[in-house]
């Protein structure tokens, strides 16, 4: 069964400024949201108490929040959380040595009230870690792209490690636009997610760049622009097939993996099918651009015709 | 085709065996068990072993096994009513001096025990249980410190006659630049307090100073006293909460020093954090009096304790009858150190205190050379309860005598107790004294509780999303790359294998995120097959001769696959190195996911297509 059959090479590269540039409006639209909204940042960055309980019929929010008032708890937000039976309950950083002992209030209060409430989950962050975690967030991200811009430069060339970054930090960005836009909560376990992208993506953009190499020492004549093009015909089928792959994957994820992992999927199936768009129609016009040339591909002794894969610098 | 060479093939077999070992563990579940485990000097022997047996077959509580081992004592249940009921029994009987806690054990046979095959240790919020993270106040530690230079300083002047003007703290004892100055009169006054104040106390830096107004002396902590203090704030710490946890009757909890400034408390099992809170968060004192020799210890055991006494228990549970009046308390202890004794060669423990408490014990211990002092250590736990509706909170003190000595001579501000039996006990001592006497003040700054109902509904979670994935997967590779599609299944369900094994072995932490690893990790790993499929079918359709396309597709495409994986390695390596706890988890997977993807997309499956097509004459090719 073969779905991809194509015969010629499609020019992809002749719309390479219409395939940039609408990345460069998605990538503006989704900075836009950024700056605008801002993310909705959970209680991994920004401090804070989070509980999730349970009741044994359906929650009544409004008594909930009535009991939690009643205790002094007036920042307390409660609401509904997966099955109607669940309520999610969010107190912002309190000041002072006591912000431990917020969650045990809460659950005073409320099994004073109702005594058959279960705690499902309890998590504190004070202040101080909160502010870490944003930090070591970034620093994460900034080791990572330097990491990968490292080795692309010793495998191929600097021209596509370049490419690669700047195509693939813009799924970043398109992820967070998105959680942005709609105030998805961005926990710990998105930041992951993200990081995970950028590696699976960067991923992609390798594959091409493989064939791309290839194709530099097989293709004799053929031009730039030729040489791309048949790369990344070539390469569409395994794409499209890798992708579904993973992302049947991240679907089983988002249907049956519950509350914890649900916004740790989205921000993978939004990377994925971003990827696949970035990687090879952003990616690779910009190599084109940067000027890389036959030369840069081929170390002059080693050249030739020989079929197997020559493991060597760029 | 060409031959694979049989040495890959036997690698491949033994991995695959070895594999199968270690990650079949995780099948078995786990029982519900009682761990009875000792604490400082009370032993688990057989003694112990038929005591406890006894008392569950006279309360008629079957029990699956009762074993003793390195950890102690564990006995299996089929239930966990009866694990429950028979904690309390065995919590009786035992006594004070033995910690009883519930456990989940793996239910791993014994050989693959031998072998060190055992599951995957789950992570809390897989388990349920208790995560702190705990911040010491480093600075309130130095800040109390200097707090206790400037009270001995001014007692000292005072006795010494020697008159100042001022005595104040300043700069800042955050970072370091804390220090005290004094402003006298005259330098004659100055340099007379300096002599004073370098003789007694020789490790600090003393400074001098002059203007129109006055001579002053500025005294400061050295570097290296400073580092010691923090170093000892922390172990003081660890200290007082892992002897606080046992109180919990925890199986396995986890008490360690993350960073510079922080303590990492794990309690898995437990729900009640506000308890926990509590117990953790209690203040200790420490009180010296004299033991009561004319009475017998016994005696006041039934009931007889002769006034102007408190009987007491030692921390191996023994009863020790110490008199009403207190001789010492630790607001006087300026510093408390464990070393070796030069003329011994055994260990001790050196207390220093400070001028007014010096004066103190000399005259405390000048009637009572000769005899015995014991060093109590108190407690003081506040616990809330729940009294018609109102949230009552009362203080509860828990006394142990954590030290018992005879006193040679007369004492002053500096003695040594001697006699300890081991360096860890003087070790421990010091640190008691210290937790006692300079606490440094602890807080929680990270808290994250799992619920046990919500941890197994996460293992579920994860494992069907896992499981749906990869029937999906298996099912739409074999359509589309046929035989060379099912092939590629197999591989990847040796690559799971393979996974499992190595995190068992590692005994890696398996968190949530961890198990969305996995599943990433085999959604991933099928590019890998995917490049070398793609790459057979372009050179079959080139007009390659089959087994010729087959040969060219893996060579080709190794090089494609090692590249892409690195990225994602080098994804994973970022991330483990910025995350904690479930993040971290999440890492470590998908690391170990790139390794032995690699391992079995390129190996595994090349060696399975040679077992199908070797040998073989080929015109077609079933890959679709």
């Amino acid at each position: 069964m073969e779905l991809f059959k194509i015969k010629k090479d499609i020019p992809f590269m002749s719309y390479g400024k219409v395939t940039t540039m609408i990345s460069a409006v998605t990538f503006v639209l989704a900075v836009v949201f950024l700056v605008t909204k801002g993310l909705n940042f959970g209680v991994d960055f920004t401090g804070g108490t989070v509980l999730e309980v349970s009741y044994q019929q359906a929650a009544d929010l409004g008594k909930v929040r009535e009991t939690l008032e009643a205790a002094g708890l007036k920042d307390a937000s409660a609401q509904a959380f997966g099955t109607s039976r669940d309520v999610l309950i969010r107190l912002p950083v309190r000041k002072g040595s006591d912000a431990a002992h917020v969650s045990d209030e809460v659950l005073h209060a409320l099994r004073t009230k109702d005594p058959g409430v279960e705690m499902r989950r309890v998590e504190f962050v004070g202040p101080q870690v909160g502010g870490e975690m944003v930090n070591a967030g970034g620093l994460a991200l900034l080791l990572l792209a330097g990491g990968i811009m490292l080795y692309l430069t010793i495998r191929f060339d600097w021209r596509f490690a370049v490419a690669a970054i700047i195509a693939n930090m813009h799924d970043v960005v398109i992820i967070l636009g998105f959680f942005a836009f709609f105030q998805w909560e961005f926990s710990l376990t998105v930041l992951a997610a993200v990081l995970a992208v950028l590696g699976y993506s960067v991923n992609e953009s390798v594959v091409v760049f493989d064939r791309i190499r290839e194709n530099f020492r097989r293709m004799r004549k053929a031009s730039v622009h030729e040489v791309i093009d048949n790369a990344i015909t070539r390469t569409m089928s395994r794409t499209i097939m890798t992708h579904t792959m993973t992302e049947t994957m991240v679907l089983a994820m988002l249907l049956l993996g519950g509350d914890v992992l649900f916004y740790f999927a989205l921000a993978l199936t939004i990377g994925i099918l971003f990827g696949i768009y970035s990687s090879v129609l952003v990616a690779s016009p910009i190599v084109m651009w940067l000027g890389i040339s036959r030369e840069h591909m081929i170390v002059p002794p080693k050249e030739g015709e020989d079929s197997k894969p020559v493991e060597e610098q760029g | 085709m060409g031959k694979y060479p049989l040495w890959k093939y036997l690698l491949i077999s033994v991995v695959v065996l070895v594999g199968g070992l270690y990650a079949v563990p995780n099948i078995y579940g786990e029982d519900p068990a009682i761990q009875v485990s000792s604490t400082r000097s009370t032993k688990i022997d057989v003694g112990t072993l038929d005591r406890v047996k006894g008392v569950l077959d006279r309360a008629q509580l079957k029990f699956g096994s009762a074993k003793v081992d390195e950890t102690g004592l564990l006995v299996r249940f089929t239930d966990t009513e009866t694990q429950i009921k028979a904690q309390d029994l065995i919590r009786e009987t035992m006594g004070p001096g033995y910690v009883v806690a519930l456990n989940l054990a793996p239910a791993t046979p014994d050989w693959m025990k031998s072998v060190h095959a055992l599951p995957m240790y789950l992570g809390l919020d897989l388990r349920g249980g208790v995560h702190f993270l705990m911040e010491v106040d480093m600075n309130a530690a130095i800040s109390q410190s200097l707090e206790r230079y400037k009270g001995d300083f001014r007692t000292m002047l005072r006795e010494k006659k020697v008159r100042y003007l001022d005595i104040a703290i300043g700069g800042n004892a955050a970072d370091g630049t804390g220090f005290i100055k004094l402003q006298f009169g005259s330098p004659q006054d100055r340099d007379q307090a300096k002599d004073i104040i370098r003789k007694e106390f020789g490790s600090l830096v003393l400074k001098d100073d002059a203007d129109d107004k006055g001579a002053y002396l500025t005294a400061l902590m050295s570097p290296s006293e400073q580092a010691e203090t923090r170093k000892f704030a922390i172990q003081q710490n660890i200290t007082t909460l892992r002897n606080r946890v046992n109180e919990l009757g925890v199986a396995e909890p986890v008490i360690q020093q993350q960073g510079v400034d922080r303590i990492v408390v794990q309690l898995p099992g437990v729900q009640d954090t506000a308890r926990a809170k509590e117990i953790l968060g209690a203040t200790a004192t420490l009180e010296f009096r004299m033991v009561d020799e004319e009475h017998g210890a016994q005696a006041a055991l039934n009931g007889v304790v002769p006034p102007g006494a408190k009987l007491y228990r030692e921390r191996n549970g023994d009863p020790v009858l110490l008199k009403n009046q207190v001789m010492l308390t630790g607001d006087y202890i300026v510093d408390a150190k464990s070393g070796i004794d030069a003329q011994s060669g055994g260990s001790k423990v050196d207390i220093s205190l400070d001028s007014k408490g010096g004066r103190l014990f000399e005259n405390a211990t000048k009637e009572n050379v000769g005899k015995l002092m014991g060093v109590v250590f108190i407690e003081t736990k506040t616990e809330s309860k729940t009294i018609d509706g109102q949230l009552v909170k009362t203080k509860r003190k828990v006394e142990e005598v954590i030290n018992v000595a005879r006193i040679r001579e007369q004492l002053g501000r500096r003695f040594q107790v001697t006699g300890l039996d081991s360096s860890k006990e003087a070790r421990d001592f010091a640190l008691l004294l210290r937790a006692g006497a300079l606490a440094a003040p602890i807080d929680i700054v990270e808290e994250r509780t799992v619920g046990p109902s919500l941890g197994a509904e996460n293992i579920l979670k994860g494992f069907n999303s896992t499981l749906l994935g990869f029937c999906l997967i298996a099912v739409f590779m074999t359509i589309y790359y046929l035989m060379f599609g099912f092939i590629s299944v197999i591989a990847l369900a040796i690559n799971l294998l393979l996974l499992i094994a190595v995190l068992s072995i590692m005994q890696a932490t398996l968190t949530l995120p961890g198990m969305a690893g996995i599943a990433l990790t085999v959604g991933m790993a099928i590019d890998s097959n995917v490049l070398v499929f793609e790459r057979i079918r372009e050179e079959l359709r080139a007009g390659m001769a089959p087994a010729q396309a087959i040969t060219a597709g893996y060579e080709r495409a190794w090089a494609t696959i090692f590249d892409s994986n690195i990225t994602i390695f080098i994804a994973g390596f970022s991330l483990f190195l910025l995350g904690s706890g479930p993040v971290r988890g999440f890492a470590v997977v998908l690391c170990i996911g790139i390794l032995t993807s690699m391992f079995s997309a390129i190996m595994v499956s090349r060696a399975l297509v040679q077992v199908v097509y070797g040998g073989k004459r080929l015109t077609k090719l079933a890959i679709g």
